[in-house]
């Protein structure tokens, strides 16, 4: 039986520092003065104004018109984060559903179209989409933070690959059983695709939530300001000498990073057993 | 409960290969038919043409004298037992049962007390609120037949329901499958490649090949009277000796050995002879020489053998052609034996078609005794 060594443990505990000190860093810095971090650089321990920051950022009225605070961009975040993971699951299953149970014409060559839509990143297409939603009115809208988004080749492919993974006489002892097309998608695959959909939610929520380049083409009103777009706000004070508000910014870094922990943290077991196990 | 016809149906598929092609069976109101072959002899595509599973390319089926060819399988009132069960692995063995019903909308207590009495009747009352995957092989094939039972169709389709269990199990499973269908007396229509599930389940059997029917008839008829030498290989374990043999008047050459049937015969020239390994035996030392009245004897040389137990197989050659015997464990052995054959039990099958030929020498089997005392049971 191999023994860990003092050398193992060594490389352990110099990967956990390399992949932990950033966030600790920030977190300690976040709890100092601004003036202090100007003069002084990223701080390691702990300085006295942790609440005190932490409430400024939470509640001040700031921004431009003053009428945003950091808790209302959490909360823009979080619709954006759920809202995006939710209709990228619900879409990509109804896409996948049709792909896989219904002979239509060209099923293939629908979904490989789909398929190739992997390799174009929203910023290819980031343009004509910016245009698309303005000659609808949906800047400042939740709906146009989200609805373009939400085509998802990752979650299609995904879906196709359980689907068709899926017993096929699960579908004739329906079909024998009288549940229709409708109903089997509800009554059977739904259920049986819970895991895998706890999976990709937690993938999808945390690249809805750091997303960063559309919420700022789509949104100029304040009030739609997502956490991302708001760090950056703070740290674009440089009028006259004043110093920027560090301790502010690496406040708000924690908190944007807070959300998408939690959520892995707590689903964790849930996400490996829908990358590792199918429940069939 | 209903009869099924099925009326020169086939199912030709893309790019022409006939699966199945022009098969009639009659089914009778409560019977339990199988329909038994070599995998890829079209017998599961024939049962999942009935089950509506698959479209059929020309023929009709009928149930209960209802044609239902454009029929969904959902309004075929049959109820269907996969292979590996198809149970609904995120619903508890309760709700298995009852998802049929709620589709048709059947009234909640009706549910109740057919899944109740489902399960009372397949022993599945302590697992009703268990999912699937809590439950063995066993279990698991019951809540597959309890999910067709409790619907009360016209008939019950069985598509190779014992295959994924062990040995034991599949004999147990196999006496509860008939002790089953014949509470209920629902019309049964089972698949296997299991020719001995085949033998022990049915009322009469469908020997199929090659998409076409061999025999259709009842277990007995169908292994003491073997229709071709497809059906008399398929059919009983081990399988009946098959070897070429030559007529000349009323003697018959196997290899070496000539044997004087002493009446007419079916033909002349080659001929395919057939004989049960059960119907030899170790011929008298003192008859080995010239046999006796309505007797054959055929020089065996042995090549190996199989002990089961309660007899011996024993595996040789007659001239250059392979005759495997079964005789009791207490039969004596030797390298050279001679074996004897009742003239009765020959088989002959056409050497060039396989087809049986009748012959008045053959002797009547024991199917009507047999048959008699089935009925009894029932």
């Amino acid at each position: 039986m191999y023994r860990t060594r003092i050398l193992d443990h060594l490389v352990l505990v110099l990967g956990a520092l390399f992949l932990t000190l950033p966030v600790v860093v920030a977190l300690m810095t976040s709890t100092h003065e601004a003036a202090t971090i100007h003069s002084k650089g990223l701080m390691l321990s702990p300085g006295g104004h942790f609440v005190e920051t932490y409430e400024t950022v939470l509640t001040r009225q700031g921004g431009f018109t003053g009428q945003v605070t950091g808790a209302r961009m959490m909360m823009n975040s979080f619709i954006l984060g759920i809202g995006f993971a939710l209709g990228k699951i619900t879409l990509s299953m109804l896409a996948a559903y049709a792909i896989v149970y219904f002979r239509f014409r060209f099923a293939t060559l629908a979904f490989w179209v789909i398929f190739t839509t992997l390799l174009l990143p929203l910023e290819v297409r980031i343009m004509p989409s910016y245009e698309v939603m303005s000659g609808l009115g949906l800047i400042n809208t939740y709906t146009g933070l989200i609805v373009p988004l939400l085509a998802s080749a990752t979650g299609t492919f995904y879906f196709r690959q359980f689907f068709k993974s899926v017993p096929e006489e699960l579908l004739e002892a329906a079909r024998i059983d009288g549940a229709g097309p409708f109903k089997f998608f509800i009554d059977v695959l739904v259920p049986l695709s819970k895991t895998m959909a706890a999976a990709i939610f937690i993938i999808m929520f945390v690249y809805g939530w750091n997303q960063y380049l559309w919420p700022m083409l789509m949104t100029t009103d304040e009030r739609f300001f997502t956490l991302m777009r708001g760090i950056k706000q703070i740290l674009q004070v440089w009028i006259g000498s004043q110093i920027p508000d560090y301790n502010e910014a690496f406040a708000l870094a924690v908190l944007a990073m807070l959300p998408p922990v939690l959520i892995v943290v707590v689903f964790q077991s849930w996400f490996i057993k829908g990358l590792t196990e199918s429940d069939k | 409960m209903a009869t099924i016809e099925i009326d020169k149906v086939s199912k030709i598929y893309h790019g022409g290969v006939p699966a199945v092609s022009e098969v009639d069976i009659a089914i009778d109101d409560g019977e339990f038919i199988v329909l038994v072959g070599p995998s890829g002899c079209g017998k599961s595509t024939l049962l999942r043409m009935v089950a509506g599973l698959e479209t059929i390319s020309s023929g009709t089926v009928r149930i209960g004298g209802r044609v239902v060819n454009d029929v969904e399988p959902a309004d075929r009132d049959i109820a269907m037992v996969f292979q590996n069960y198809a149970l609904y692995p995120h619903m508890t063995v309760r709700e298995n049962l009852a998802y049929g019903l709620k589709n048709r909308r059947t009234p909640k207590p009706e549910i109740e007390t057919r899944v109740a009495e489902a399960a009372r009747m397949l022993e599945l009352g302590p697992y009703l609120d268990r999912k699937p995957r809590a439950l063995s092989g066993g279990q698991r094939q019951r809540v597959a037949m309890g999910r067709a039972i409790v619907r009360q169709p016209s008939a019950f389709l069985f598509d190779e329901p014992l295959s994924n269990l062990d040995a034991k199990l599949r004999v147990s499973m196999r006496g509860e499958i008939k002790r089953l269908q014949r509470r209920v007396g629902t019309t049964s229509l089972y698949v296997t490649h299991d020719q001995l599930e085949a033998m022990t389940l049915a009322d009469r059997l469908v020997v199929l090949n090659g998409g076409r029917i061999e025999q259709v008839g009842r277990p007995l008829d169908v292994y003491h009277a073997p229709a071709s030498t497809f059906v008399a290989s398929f059919i009983g374990s081990p399988a009946m000796n098959l070897v070429q043999g030559e007529l000349h008047g009323s003697r018959l050459a196997i290899g070496p050995a000539l044997i004087d049937l002493g009446q007419a015969v079916p033909t002349q020239g080659p001929v395919t002879v057939g004989f049960r390994a059960e119907d030899l035996q170790v011929a008298a030392i003192a008859t080995s020489g010239n046999a006796s009245i309505g007797e054959g004897i055929l020089p065996l040389r042995v090549d190996y053998v199989e002990e089961l137990g309660s007899q011996r197989l024993v595996h040789g050659v007659v001239g250059d052609q392979a005759v495997t015997v079964a005789l009791s464990s207490d039969a004596p052995l030797s390298g050279e034996m001679p074996v004897a054959i009742a003239i009765g039990r020959l088989h002959f099958f056409d050497a060039g078609t396989g087809r049986r030929l009748a012959w008045s020498g053959s002797e009547p089997h024991r199917t009507a005794t047999a048959a008699g005392r089935l009925e009894n049971v029932r």
